[in-house]
């Protein structure tokens, strides 16, 4: 697929990708607010979110290029284990539904931008928010990369970039699209993905739907396609003599299969960007809806995982063995030029959106709970929003340098560590949106403990088929067991148990727990209230905002 | 605690139990227009779980303050 220039695809790609451009910078004026110059305005798209927007953005963080792209190449690779994510996105939602709207509430009540502003109310602990927020940064830059490794393979598939002899014209187009939308994002902030999320959903939904019923006619219906995969799944690894997948978890699988559903599921929430999106909605009620509403994206992601049994059952063969690219060719060999370059725009668009979320979570975190909390904490409004737009430059640039030139394997694992380590600030924000029992040093200690095994645990797990190679999967076995698990819900256990221990014995010295800024009243706070005006003014918007409220 | 809230909580944990439970599922038949069981039971609790999380938000709106 890669030799040669796919015309027709790239024009419409090109098509989709200027409109999109477009949009991104106009997002700036749209629902514009009259002191613009805030974190409020730029980080959170002023708080007025509803229903519509607000669905779309949160599906704009679930479902991104990396799903599109790496979900169905597990499934390609190994079957049913990569099936995990859809049980992870069907439990995301009861679980958002529970304890979302208080994070909501709380953070509303009292201003928040991210949700370790939270944490620094609730513990009156600096080393602990300092903690929580490194790692929300820290995980979400692989996140980040991952994105513009979705971006990549549907470049390659089109046959621009991914060859030529210096990294510099192998990775030009991807350099120039990352530049377009820093640049957007730098002017316009949330809106801008708010705005393009719209058509990045309806180009999603088209190609999803297309594919699932246009790809197993042509290859002959499900019966087929499961049969072709059930061969593939039984080959022998010539080295390892193992399977090279099953189709049904066996046995000794299960409770891995199990724990990094639920895993994936708590990860959901406590990601920064995944926060973002729930405090730029206006009101309490928006987040519950859209918990129930939200499941119509993870019916396509079952779809989508399926398109990895479906490229076993059309022959695909990734160039260079490099399993991200098999959702791309798949499309590129089923689908006439033209849809193509629909479905390569889809996956492309749905790279830009996540990663503009993305990068302007990790800027707030950065400008709320490391610039303004140790370098400057008398920042102006003003200031913090320049030093947020600074900053989303910064993280998009790192993760660009990330991804230059090396080997997409090297992202994947990380994003795997990012996982294990973002799930480790969950006791501090979850149980504390409903306990203020837990000592702050006895979770920063239980914090310390839980990224210190789960570190280690994943560095220690072998690539299949290379013995005594690292960062090869997120399962282990439990310590002193034999039963695999997900390494992050073990880490996370480790974690509670530390920090449970930890708070009797503080608790019994009585060593300072610290202030708790919070008032029990702010977590039901339903925003309908005159008082939200003390804390924050809405954004009253003009007439399009009506419409989609 | 009253009845409603009972209702709501259980419907907040049924898909819990209907898919941490893989062994229940982590099967081949019955199939679905040739889908394996294991893929379109899962694919089939997507809706359902949606369905009783709305069924949870209306019980929860019923109450008046929603509270928790």
């Amino acid at each position: 697929m890669s030799s040669g220039i796919n015309g027709v695809a790239l024009a419409v790609f090109l098509f989709f990708f200027l409109a999109v451009t477009v949009m991104g910078f106009v997002a700036a004026r749209w629902r514009k607010a009259r002191n613009a110059m805030s974190l409020d305005e730029w980080g959170l798209g002023g708080r007025g979110f509803g229903s519509v927007i607000t669905w779309f953005l949160m599906g704009g963080d679930i479902y991104t290029a990396y799903t599109f792209v790496a979900v169905p190449a597990v499934v390609f690779g190994i079957g049913a284990s990569g099936f995990f994510s859809v049980p992870a996105l069907t439990l995301a939602y009861p679980l958002g539904f529970i304890f979302v709207p208080r994070l909501w509430s709380i953070a509303r009540r009292r201003g928040y931008v991210t949700p370790t502003d939270f944490i620094r109310d609730r513990y009156g602990s600096r080393a602990l928010s300092l903690a929580v927020a490194l790692t929300g940064i820290l995980a979400t830059m692989p996140y980040l990369a991952l994105q513009l490794i979705g971006l990549q393979s549907v470049l390659t598939a089109m046959g621009i970039g991914g060859t030529g002899a210096s990294w510099f014209a192998r990775d030009l187009p991807l350099f120039i699209a990352f530049a377009v939308l820093a640049a957007y994002t730098y002017s316009s902030g949330l809106r801008a993905p708010a705005l393009i999320s719209f058509v990045k959903d309806t180009l999603i939904y088209l190609v999803v739907v297309v594919a699932i019923i246009y790809i197993p006619y042509k290859l002959g219906g499900f019966g087929h396609i499961f049969a072709a995969a059930d061969k593939a799944m039984a080959k022998q690894n010539p080295v390892t003599h193992a399977p090279a997948g099953a189709m049904v978890p066996s046995p000794a699988t299960m409770v891995a299969y199990a724990t990094s559903a639920l895993g994936t599921a708590l990860t959901m929430y406590v990601y920064p960007h995944n926060a973002t999106t729930v405090l730029a909605s206006k009101d309490r009620n928006v987040i519950r809806r859209n918990s129930a509403a939200l499941p119509i994206y993870s019916i396509m992601l079952g779809m989508l995982a399926l398109l990895g049994f479906m490229a076993i059952a059309a022959g695909i063969k990734p160039a260079g063995g490099n399993a991200q690219l098999v959702v791309p060719e798949l499309f590129g060999m089923m689908f006439p030029s033209w849809f193509a370059g629909v479905a390569y725009a889809a996956i492309g668009v749905g790279a830009l959106v996540p990663a503009a979320i993305m990068s302007i979570a990790a800027a707030n975190t950065f400008t709320r709970n490391v610039y303004r909390e140790f370098i400057r904490p008398d920042a102006t409004p003003a200031e913090e929003a320049k030093v947020s737009k600074l900053a989303s430059l910064l993280v998009k640039f790192g993760a660009l340098v990330f991804v230059i030139g090396r080997n997409p394997t090297f992202s994947i694992n990380l994003q795997l560590l990012g996982g294990i380590w973002i799930l480790q600030t969950f006791p501090a924000l979850v149980i504390g949106l409903y306990s203020r029992w837990l000592h702050r040093w006895a979770l920063l200690a239980g914090w310390a403990a839980a990224m210190a095994y789960g570190t280690i645990a994943a560095y220690n797990v072998p690539a299949a088929g290379k013995p005594g190679s690292h960062f090869g999967g997120s399962s282990a076995p439990i310590p002193f067991t034999h039963v695999t698990c997900y390494i992050a819900i073990v880490a996370l256990v480790i974690n509670v148990i530390v920090t449970v221990l930890g708070t009797f014995i503080l608790r019994a010295l009585k060593v300072d727990a610290g202030i708790d800024r919070t008032e029990p009243e702010d977590f039901t706070f339903t925003g309908s209230e005159t008082q939200a005006s003390t804390v924050l003014s809405p954004v009253q918007g003009s007439g399009d905002s009506s419409l989609l409220a | 605690m009253t009845a409603r809230r009972v209702i709501a909580g259980l419907c907040v944990a049924a898909p819990f139990i209907a898919l941490l439970w893989v062994s229940r599922y982590a099967a081949l038949g019955p199939q679905l227009w040739g889908i394996p069981f294991f893929y379109w039971y899962q694919m089939m609790w997507v809706p359902l779980a949606g369905v009783l999380t709305v069924i949870a938000y209306v019980l929860l709106r019923g109450e008046g303050k929603t509270s928790r």
